[in-house]
């Protein structure tokens, strides 16, 4: 176990590299690590035949996944958009080669979880013509928006491993100016070659890139920080930005100390600031980028090419032939594994990415994708089984490797209480996984495991908070909504009451003036008494055409009288008819005495006598119904 | 002597003045410890703890009338924030089988419009009108399971949440060690073999769900 932990390590000032005119800080902690890069770097890049079948992930990227743009059965050309971004944080996805897409399906893909993701399946014809691609731009002369949006367009994402939408990232805003630009190609973790490669073969693409960076940030500098085990591609970097002829561009040699790559800590060397907890390095005037996402932003810029293909390194010892590959997006895993030799031996370990990070692989089926850098196979005597996990003691030597300051014993304790809230306290979304605590733990505790399912329990957490936050607004408007309609049915009750009695008070003033009492009983009767007498008249009218009225039109008051006794007499005989018909529905009576009074005296005497007997056939059916339903049901 | 009771008894009766006249003047409407309860509990009004909803069992349990461990949606992690708010002891939780999360569906064959189940409803997840199809809200439904009941042709199921890539969790480590479990011999997983073993698929219900 190589560690290093200088307690004076705050007071001291870096050693100053031979060669180097910059200063240089420290961040607190870090380890030393065999870096096992000669296992791979000696062997020089080679591009992977194409493969059979191309399996191409829909999320690759932090942000929402693309929305696939071709069907089953499309053909495709290398290039092509296959998907598009779906909001501000995503980003677009490109056929990595010309054939037909066979399937848009869940497949497996490098995921701690193991499970499925959709993915758009692509058999490649092999002819691997190219889409027509846009136009290359003079990026001196472009505005920033519009080098934004080629990024965008072109499907670049972060390469070091977080892939960020870039051109998000490369669009701080007005009010955070940007300062520094900073490269990484630290390339810290061990076993991983393909950036060493890539700043040794593609410098004068990565100088390109950081120039068209620093155009479009308005920065007055540009630090490509490389770590002092990769010498070939420090020199090869300082030919380029010779040749550039542009004084704001400086390579600089670090240290080599894991996890110097660790943006935050790439910046602490370069320049001594500190990205603010919770924070993100624009509001310090620094924008990190990956030299690998600079070579693609070089290509989209400048060739209009988009993201399709990425340099992977297959190392580790259970392989028979380390080296790297240029290799197309969707490519298998298994497809790198076979043009490196196959395994030779046995496999304890299979990871995508190194072996401080990386992620475990169950099957070599997994497609690389935009942020996949390594295929590592690990033998047993390489990752050791370190044993069951035993009790803390207490040394706290992690916290003095780790490289944020955490105190990941703190941290370890409340994880493993589920005290959730206890843990943020000690800033764990600052924690970067790096590993270092893990690593020189004498009791062999997964550290990380711990802080990893604290954070993703308390982003289940906040999502379920905000799910009854908003279950709780939505019962609240519901029994609302339910008063409301409470409210509004007592105040039609109310106001049907109302229109009852003021009815009342009208009519008897109208028919019997010496009715005109306070008495309610006195005013129902006569209400009841009036109601009479205009079913009379009506009935009067109805009951004998032509000869009643002109009957009930003679000024003689006898006459009037008899055709009175008459009308009611045929009355009570209807009223009869009608109860009889009228078998079992209840309100019907009690409505009649309450529609008499409301009805108007009908202009046509016969249309009157019709309808009534409708209405007298449908009160018939629909009792009949009542009976049958009640027998049946 | 005298003179120190009557002092103390003066200081007593100034102080009680300022008490009584602050409890009038400063008086809060509600109940602000049922308000931080209720924040606290799932809002599923599913009424598994015997009171019907969420807020009449916030109100009981800061007045202190129910148990803090009634809350079966809430499980574990609400009853201990429960007993963290106003300072009990955190209670057993007997025996609760963990369900899981599960939203609402209706067979739309099955279905014959009687909006029995939009009247239940807690949160109105459920759309509809009489003898026409009623379906639920997927993003909506809270899994409270009040509707299956009143279902009068039993076409309500409750279907499981598929997890995705987005709501996958890390598990709480175990006592295994760090490499995981034993080495996997030769990597004898092939493509062909991953396939037919069949890794966890999304259902394409994922989709909907939130």
């Amino acid at each position: 176990m190589n560690t290093r932990f200088d307690p004076d390590w705050a007071a001291k000032p870096a050693q100053p590299i031979p060669g180097n005119k910059r200063k240089l800080w420290h961040f607190h902690g870090g380890i030393h690590v065999p870096d096992e890069k000669s296992l791979s770097n000696g062997r020089a890049l080679r591009p992977l035949p194409l493969p059979a079948e191309l399996v191409i992930p829909l999320q690759q990227h932090i942000g929402a996944p693309a929305r696939p743009k071709v069907g089953v059965g499309d053909q495709v050309l290398r290039g092509q958009v296959i998907a598009e971004a779906q909001g501000y944080i995503s980003s677009p996805i490109h056929a990595s080669s010309s054939g037909t897409v066979i399937a848009i399906e869940p497949r497996a893909v490098p995921h701690p979880s193991g499970m499925h993701s959709p993915c758009v399946v692509i058999a490649t014809d092999g002819d691997d013509r190219w889409a027509e691609l846009p136009e290359p731009i003079d990026f001196e002369a472009a505005d920033a928006a519009t080098l934004r949006e080629r990024i965008r367009q072109s499907g670049i994402v972060g390469m070091g491993g977080a892939s960020f939408p870039t051109n998000v990232k490369l669009n701080p805003g007005k009010d955070q100016p940007i300062s520094t630009l900073i490269l990484n190609g630290a390339e810290c973790e061990p076993y991983i070659t393909c950036d060493d490669l890539l700043m040794r073969e593609r410098a004068a693409d990565i100088i390109e890139g950081a120039r068209i960076m620093l155009h479009m940030l308005g920065a007055p500098e540009c630090l490509i920080g490389v770590e002092d085990n990769k010498p070939e591609a420090i020199e090869a970097l300082r030919l380029e930005a010779t040749l550039a002829d542009d004084a704001r561009l400086h390579v600089v040699e670090i240290p080599t100390l894991y996890p110097s790559g660790g943006e935050k800590q790439l910046i602490r060397i370069l320049t001594g600031k500190e990205v603010p907890t919770h924070g993100i390095p624009a509001q310090v005037g620094i924008v990190c980028q990956n030299v690998g996402t600079a070579a693609a932003v070089a290509d989209a810029v400048l060739r209009g090419i988009p993201l399709i293909e990425r340099w992977v390194t297959v190392t580790g010892r259970a392989i028979a032939e380390p080296q790297n590959f240029r290799v197309r997006i969707g490519t298998p895993a298994a497809d790198l594994v076979a043009a490196a030799g196959g395994y030779s031996g046995e496999v304890t370990k299979l990871l995508a990415g190194g072996p401080m990070m990386g992620l475990r692989l169950q099957t070599d089926a997994v497609p690389v994708t935009k942020s996949f850098n390594c295929v590592l196979a690990l033998t047993g005597v390489e990752s050791p089984d370190p044993g069951p996990a035993l009790a803390c003691i207490r040394c706290g030597t992690c916290a003095d490797h780790c490289p944020v300051s955490l105190l990941p014993q703190q941290m370890y304790w409340h994880a493993r209480a589920k005290d959730l809230d206890k843990v943020q306290d000690y800033n764990l979304f600052d924690c970067i996984e790096c590993g270092c605590c893990a690593h020189v733990c004498p009791s062999h505790i997964p550290l990380v495991q711990y802080y990893r399912y604290a954070k993703t329990e308390v982003w289940a957490r906040e999502k379920e908070k905000r799910a009854s936050e908003h279950a709780k607004e939505r019962h609240a408007a519901r029994e609302a909504r339910l008063e409301r309609l409470e409210r509004e049915r007592q105040a039609k009750l109310r106001k049907k009451k109302e229109a009852i009695t003021p009815k009342a008070k009208a009519a008897p003033a109208a028919g019997k003036p010496a009715d005109a009492s306070t008495d309610a009983d006195e005013a129902r009767k006569a209400k009841i008494r009036a109601a009479r007498e205009r079913a009379a008249a009506k009935k009067a009218a109805e009951g004998a055409p032509a000869p009643a009225a002109a009957e009930a039109a003679p000024s003689d008051a006898d006459e009037a009288r008899k055709a009175k006794i008459r009308a009611a007499r045929e009355r009570a005989a209807a009223k009869k008819a009608a109860a009889e018909a009228e078998a079992t529905p209840a309100e019907k009576p009690a409505e009649k005495p309450a529609d008499a009074p409301t009805q108007d005296t009908p202009a046509d005497p016969e249309a009157d006598a019709a309808r009534k007997a409708k209405i007298r056939a449908a009160r018939e059916r629909a009792a009949a119904k009542k009976a049958a339903m009640e027998a049946g049901g | 002597m005298l003179i120190a009771i009557l002092a103390i008894a003066a200081l007593a009766a100034l102080f009680g003045v300022l008490l009584g006249y602050s409890a009038i003047r400063f008086h809060i409407d509600g109940d602000p410890i049922a308000d931080q309860a209720e924040a606290l509990l799932p809002q599923s009004q599913c009424g598994q703890c015997g009171y019907p909803g969420c807020r009449p069992y916030a109100e009981a349990v800061a007045k202190g009338e129910a148990e803090i461990n009634l809350c079966i949606p809430g499980g574990e992690a609400t009853m201990l924030e429960l007993a963290d708010l106003l300072g009990r002891e955190p209670a057993d939780m007997g025996e609760i089988v963990e369900k899981p999360k599960a939203k609402a569906r209706i067979d739309e064959k099955v279905c014959i419009g009687c909006t029995k189940c939009l009247q239940t409803c807690p949160v109105d997840a459920i759309v509809g009108a009489t003898k026409q199809l009623h379906a639920i809200i997927n993003s909506e439904c809270t899994g409270c399971e009040l509707c299956v009941s009143s279902c009068p042709v039993d076409c309500i199921h409750m279907v499981p949440i598929p997890e995705t890539l987005a709501t996958w969790k890390w598990p709480y480590p175990t006592s295994l060690p760090a490499g995981q479990g034993a080495g996997v011999s030769a990597l004898a997983l092939t493509a062909g073999e991953a396939a037919a073993s069949g890794g966890r698929s999304q259902d394409e219900d994922q989709r909907e769900a939130a």
